[in-house]
């Protein structure tokens, strides 16, 4: 299989770090780009963001990203790996930002943990959600190969995705709440972790992307 | 589970070389930051923190080569320090492959800065650093103040309210460090690591003055540290961060294994 991969770029932050961890678990060509043509060429796509959404959003409308990424995903079907707020951008509407209108590719809300959020006994738990979290896996996803249960990635993050349909949840992480960690659809897998940053276990499911031939069986 | 404490092992750096001070007056040389980072990524550090200690801002070509080398290979989240002083100072970093930026002296002078840069480039890739020093004596109530220069500069700022506003200004972490500990080997402070961790509600990285792996455990359960961070202890091969993993593990702190 060949593994040219595309990472959408619509200018928000560094993808530096998503190219050199898909190059480093053998990505033959990685490209950074937001031009059409470049990406209907690749053979797989990343959507990462970081940074605020509605930034974000603003980036990814004026760009055309919303269309190329329909395009990829509707058209070409491609697999795709959304990452943090590129997750957060597929979603209906996140309450960042005094509100922002997202992309609505899966119906569902991004929300704020909350001011004071809590822990089962009461504990304080500090937001933003920065660190090293266990990652519960729900059902056999191909991305999830060599993966335990219960193994830790990298989170950064202040709103959490709450999709319409549970039925599309394939990862959750505790913190005060159970969480959507990753989602996953048709060709569409998508992390509120950042695999790129998680060492290991992020490696590992960059490669199994790699591998990926876009079903969930 | 809960959220794992971080280690996070901290590349002071020199005109590309990283080094480890007592009290920051230079004297060791641990290596080539590259190398240096490579091995601790290897080793299971939780992340790595890169402060640029060169005095003269002629010097930053080379340390954003540095970062973007370290970027290439490191796949932990990488944060980056020292003379940060603009929007411009931040994006060059975060372009050259920095996951988080630390702005210190700067906040002093400019506290906006980090609003902007939060609302910018996103609270989380924004850390306060704050440096501290005890300036009651002994036997009065503690208070702590922010020193600039290494220590050498008092800025009569009180450090616990200092942290709430640089949190109510968008930080999304603080560093802090003491002044008096930094370089002594006689652990944290473990005060003022308190005091700062129970006034706000965003993550608190406790440095300064590690010596020992129990030291590490201290600042997490005595002082609420989030993240730990120490240099000399892993540079000079004393201690693996495997092992002060395991150590801390072993206390009954959740750690990634």
């Amino acid at each position: 299989m060949t593994q040219r991969v595309a990472v959408i770029d619509y200018g928000m932050g560094n993808l530096h770090s998503v190219a050199s961890a898909l190059e480093h678990v053998g990505a033959s060509e990685v490209v950074v780009s937001h031009d059409p043509e470049a990406i209907a060429e690749a053979d797989r796509v990343v959507f990462p963001g970081v940074g605020g959404i509605r930034d974000c959003m603003e980036a990814i409308r004026q760009l055309g990203c919303d269309q190329l990424l329909n395009q990829v995903l509707n058209v070409q079907r491609k697999p795709v790996l959304a990452i943090c707020v590129g997750m957060q951008a597929l979603m209906t509407r996140s309450e960042e930002n005094d509100g922002v209108a997202c992309l609505d590719r899966l119906p569902g809300q991004v929300v704020f943990f909350g001011e004071s959020h809590q822990g089962e006994q009461g504990e304080r738990l500090k937001v933003p959600h920065m660190g090293w979290n266990t990652v519960q896996p729900v059902g056999s996803h191909p991305l999830w190969q060599g993966i335990a249960p219960g193994t830790r990635f990298y989170f950064v993050h202040s709103y959490h995705v709450v999709p319409d349909d549970p039925a599309v949840v394939a990862g959750t992480f505790d913190y005060g709440l159970t969480g959507c960690a990753a989602l996953s659809q048709d060709n569409l897998f998508a992390t509120q972790f950042h695999p790129e940053k998680s060492h290991t276990a992020g490696l590992t499911l960059l490669k199994n992307f790699l591998n990926w031939d876009g079903t969930c069986s | 589970m809960a959220l794992a404490k971080r280690i996070i092992p901290c590349l002071d750096v020199d005109q590309g070389r990283v080094v480890k001070g007592v009290n920051f007056v230079g004297i060791r040389d641990a290596g080539d930051p590259v190398e240096v980072a490579r091995r601790y990524n290897d080793e299971g550090a939780d992340e790595i923190t890169f402060l640029d200690i060169t005095a003269s801002h002629e010097e930053r070509d080379t340390t954003v080569n540095t970062v973007e080398q370290i970027a290439r290979e490191v796949f932990i989240p990488l944060t980056v320090g020292g003379g940060i002083r603009s929007l411009q100072d931040i994006r060059a970093m975060l372009n050259a492959g920095a996951d988080k930026v630390s702005i210190n002296t700067a906040a002093i002078h400019h506290p906006e800065l980090v609003s902007d840069a939060s609302a910018r480039f996103g609270s989380q890739c924004i850390v306060v650093a704050i440096d501290v020093k005890r300036v009651s004596g002994p036997g009065d109530p503690p208070r702590y103040e922010l020193f600039t220069h290494g220590g050498r500069k008092p800025t009569g700022i009180e450090a616990v309210e200092w942290a709430r506003r640089m949190a109510a200004l968008g930080a999304g972490e603080l560093l802090l460090t003491s002044m008096d500990r930094d370089g002594t080997r006689d652990g944290f402070e473990l005060t003022i690591t308190r005091a700062i961790t129970d006034a706000v509600d965003i993550p608190v990285i406790a440095s300064g003055g590690v010596g020992t792996l129990q030291h590490l455990a201290d600042g997490v359960t005595q002082g609420g540290a989030d993240a730990v961070l120490a240099a000399s202890i892993f540079h000079f091969g004393e201690h693996t961060v495997g092992e002060a993993k395991a150590f801390m593990a072993d206390q009954g702190i959740p750690m990634r294994l």
